[in-house]
């Protein structure tokens, strides 16, 4: 018998306090459950999304402390007392779009849809950072967030036209 | 508005469209960009259990043991499925066949036995509680194996290459010979003959194939599934698992891209049933990225060209000669060398298109299948033959312009590549070019200009479309048609608002629940032909239906006026000159005492019209490279691709679809290659790290240019679809601008730098 096998059983879940899109959560999950898996298993948050599970393609984006993370990269329990921004509570619900959700319809800037919140929480996070100014910052700080569709173009027309209503947001 | 677009059933006319023809936001775009949309695995029923995919570590053998047991005994696991307890799924290969496979093919069926096909199929399904115990159980699965020889080469064994002996949907077969290729080539003054290679490619779209498949109290299956073709895959679940239809509906709303991939069932949906129904239990599958290499791709490819031309620069001789892998058990088949007879003018073609079978997973349609792989060759020949020629590739080109299909012998249903060759040239510049290679330069950077042809097949599929107009004047129209991200939702919606003269805002367009009306499986750039032309008769109908109530009302608020008088806008009937005259539709629904109308239509083919002629779109694509000398480091800086494909119903839509296709061509052109190891007869960058596709630094100037093209054969719109045209020529385009970058000529893909140093 493998003795890998033989010992085998899950290990003990751990409770975990995070802030989700302005609520307060406490969970009971697995050590070992990630980030992205805790929103879109057990809070179906699904609007965060899982591309490779590996930190290749920047789908499962969120804003973690205000900074941008590949939330499949996380651990839910090692991120205890943290804020948790996700697509969908990058706007109020109920009330309008976010500057940068806007931008990305007005400029058609996907297609498919499924990397798009993990661009626009991306974006978001960019913005914030502070270090893109020209069309080819956003490009090469934007080379973190696959789109297989190849949206890339409108991608970038998108956050320079999103750019400063986004700031202004920020910065509130 | 115009008298002619009252008139039903005529030709639309451009002008007078209301909607068609606008770029118009994607009536999806806020369910997409708040994440309220839902993809195949974000449906979450209580209960869930869930299955995690183990994949084989070899290519072929027998296995000998696997561990289940004690994998079923991990506190959690629910069940370990494994070709030793699978249950039976049906017996002939017939019922394994989907609408897209080819027609005597041996589909692969997972967990079947013992024998192994190819390298990563599916060997086990481990279902757990959560998806992290299935995960961590699933990582303890140990499969012994008796492993044989395996054949994953295609270069090694293109000796054993065969013609074709199957068919399926959507493939020409190679036409026969025309003139004598090969003695025209023996006297041409211009020669050139060189072999071209293409790995194989993997379709990864963003979404990683997933099925939830939910088992209701009566044994009724829901099934949330990722795919291009719902009611195919409902099909397959039947035949497969001997259900009814009425117990098996298979729902997607949103498809996180498909291109090609979601043609066929996938077999996560025959594991998910599976698991689903011997445990009488809801089960969620997703594959991994690294599973996302395992099932369908575009199929590696070596193409041997001979073309020639004589003294004047014109074409006098076309030799193409294709190989492409397929699995054991499969065709795969894609129209490759056909192109080549087409797109110039030329007496003495040979066209051969050859398979040979490989220890791999059938490879599968992948955006404009075929005709990406052929004309990439076709048009780098075409171009070292300009050079031999010592002739400008443009001018080289429209010399040869075809004025109608040689393959066919028939003349074209409409062709405005002069035209994109036009529009393109100007606005990339191309005039003043010089010839020679190396001879453009910008600070220490190589620049070099290419140019290329592409070419796609105009389709049309039957389609049947519902249409419902209800008491409150909305309209919602539907069919089992998928939006994979090409826009589906706001073109249809669009084409019904136009043709009902109902609201856009009124207007709902429903697809994806194989439960609506029957649709073809969305591919081939026939969904808007098929399904749009469709959407338009149906609601055509409606319109003459309405105007029949309406002059059956009492009072006549349309005081006797004739159909061709009347015009439909805004949930209104009215008289055209004197518009006061006016009924909204929900007065009509209201006279009649109709809580609602309801109409379906199935469009055939223009199959009359289209008999006499060749369909097809076509583009002129322009690239421009730059390329550092010393370090070999290569940039696309700029495309300039005109269309003409025909109608275009949505600019903004039809314009990222070209500006996807053009990244994907980019992509095809300088990263996309599968690599296999083939002693162990596996892919082996098999993860987004390492399996090259463009990030947004890679991708710079695109512009797409639209140019008219009226056609009223293929089909009611006019429209030729978008989703392959865009793809076709771009790598060619890239690779002719290396050359001229450079003076090398690099023939097989992708381009990296190593090729030019
Ligand atoms: S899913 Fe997290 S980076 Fe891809
Ligand atoms: S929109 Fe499809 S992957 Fe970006």
């Amino acid at each position: 018998m493998n003795l890998a096998t033989a010992n085998a059983s899950p290990p003990a879940t751990q409770f975990v306090t995070l802030t989700i899109n302005g609520q307060q959560r406490h969970l009971e999950v697995a050590p070992w459950t990630t980030l992205l898996d805790l929103l879109r298993e057990y809070l179906d948050l699904t609007g965060t999304k899982k591309g490779c599970d590996h930190g290749q393609c920047g789908a499962c984006t969120v804003l973690l402390d205000s900074k941008r993370v590949n939330s499949c990269l996380v651990l839910a329990v090692a991120k205890d007392g943290s804020q948790v921004t996700t697509i969908e509570g990058l706007a109020a619900p109920g009330s309008e779009l976010h500057p940068m959700q806007q931008a990305f319809v007005d400029c058609d800037a996907f297609q498919c849809g499924y990397c798009t919140p993990g661009q626009i929480c991306s974006a978001v996070g960019m913005i914030r950072e502070g270090h893109a100014e020209t069309a080819d910052d956003i490009r090469e700080l934007m080379s973190g967030n696959l789109c297989r569709c190849g949206a890339y173009p409108n991608i970038v027309a998108a956050i320079e036209k999103a750019m400063d209503a986004t700031r202004a947001r920020l910065s509130v | 508005m115009s008298l002619l677009k009252s008139i039903l059933g005529t030709a639309v006319n451009t002008d007078a469209a209301e909607h068609l023809g606008k770029p118009t936001r994607r009536v999806d775009g806020p369910a997409k960009v708040t994440g309220a949309a839902k993809y195949a695995a974000e449906f979450n029923v209580p209960n869930l259990a869930y299955g995690v995919i183990v994949s084989s570590g070899v290519a072929r053998g027998t296995i000998t043991s696997i561990n289940a047991a004690e994998i079923e005994a991990i506190p959690g696991v629910l069940k370990v499925l494994t070709h030793e307890n699978a249950p039976k799924t049906a017996w002939l290969d017939r019922s394994h066949r989907d609408q897209i496979s080819s027609k005597g093919g041996s589909p692969f069926r997972p967990l079947y036995q013992a024998e192994l096909q190819y390298s990563a199929q599916p060997v086990a399904l481990v279902v757990g509680e959560t998806f992290e115990i299935a995960r961590f159980a699933a990582s303890l699965v140990r499969v012994e194996y008796d492993e044989k020889p395996h054949e994953t080469d295609l270069h090694a064994n293109q000796a054993a290459a065969h013609p074709p002996t199957d068919n399926s949907g959507g493939y020409t077969p190679a036409p026969k010979p025309r003139g004598d290729a090969e003695s025209a080539f023996e006297k041409a003054a211009f020669r050139v003959e060189a072999e071209y290679s293409q790995p194989s490619e993997f379709h990864n779209p963003m979404e990683s194939y997933a099925s939830t498949c939910v088992y209701g109290e009566d044994g009724k299956l829901t099934i949330y599934q990722k795919t291009q073709g719902v009611q195919n895959c409902q099909a397959y679940v039947c035949s497969v698992f001997g259900l009814s239809k009425k117990d098996v509906q298979v729902i997607s709303p949103y498809v996180g891209g498909g291109f090609g991939s979601g043609l066929r069932p996938t077999y996560e949906l025959y594991l998910a049933v599976m698991a689903a129904t011997a445990l009488k239990h809801s089960v969620r599958v997703s594959m991994t990225r690294q599973q996302m290499f395992s099932f369908s791709h575009r199929p590696e490819a070596v193409q041997q060209i001979k073309l020639a031309a004589n003294g004047d620069g014109l074409l006098d001789s076309v030799t193409h000669h294709a190989f492409e892998e397929t699995s054991r058990k499969e065709e795969f088949l894609e129209t490759v060398v056909n192109w080549s007879g087409l797109l110039y003018t030329c007496p003495n073609v040979s066209l051969v298109h050859q398979l040979v079978n490989l220890d791999v997973a059938s490879p599968e349609s992948m955006r404009a299948p075929g005709a990406a792989t052929g004309i990439f060759a076709f048009e780098s020949a075409i171009d070292e033959l300009a050079y031999q020629a010592k002739t400008d590739p443009l001018e080289f080109r429209r010399k040869n312009y075809a004025e109608k299909d040689q393959n066919l012998d028939k003349p074209f249903s409409s062709k405005e590549l002069r035209a994109c060759y036009d529009q393109a040239s100007e606005r990339f510049g191309w005039q003043g070019r010089p010839l020679e290679p190396r001879s453009l330069r910008k600070g220490s950077d190589l620049i070099g200009w290419g140019v290329s042809t592409g070419c796609w097949e105009a389709m049309q599929q039957k389609a049947e479309v519902k249409a419902v107009l209800t008491a409150d004047g909305k309209l919602t129209v539907s069919s089992a048609t998928s939006d994979i991200g090409t826009g589906t939702y706001t073109v249809m919606t669009m084409i019904a608002a136009e043709f009902s003269g109902v609201a856009m805002e009124n207007v709902s367009f429903e697809l994806g629940d194989s439960s609506l009306v029957y649709s073809p499986v969305e591919g081939g750039s026939w969904t808007v032909a098929s399904v749009g032309s469709a959407v338009k008769s149906v609601c055509e109908e409606l319109r003459a239906k309405l105007f029949k109530l309406a002059g059956k009302m009492d009072g006549r608020p349309l005081g006797g006026a004739e159909l061709a008088d009347v015009t439909f806008v805004n949930g209104e009937v009215r008289v055209t000159k004197d518009p006061v005259k006016s009924v909204t539709y929900a007065e009509v629904l209201e006279a009649a005492g109709l809580d609602k109308l309801e109409l379906d239509t199935t469009e055939q083919p223009q199959l009359i019209k289209r008999a006499t002629h060749g369909c097809y779109s076509h583009s002129a694509v322009f690239a421009e490279v730059s390329v550092d000398e010393d370090l070999g480091t290569i940039h696309v800086t700029r495309v300039v691709s005109a269309i003409a494909g025909g109608r275009i119903l949505n600019p903004m839509a039809a314009r990222s679809q070209i500006l996807g296709a053009i990244v994907w061509g980019i992509s095809m052109a300088m990263a996309e290659e599968g690599l296999m190891d083939h002693g162990l007869g596996r892919c082996m960058n098999h993860s987004y790290a390492e399996y090259h596709v463009p990030v947004n630094a890679d991708i710079h100037d695109i512009e797409v240019i639209f140019v008219p093209e009226h056609d009223e054969i293929v089909n009611a719109l006019g429209a030729k679809g978008m989703g392959e045209i865009g793809i076709v020529g771009v790598a060619s385009a890239v690779a002719n601008a290396v050359w001229h970058a450079t003076g090398k000529r690099v023939r097989s893909l992708p381009i990296t730098l190593d090729k030019l140093l």
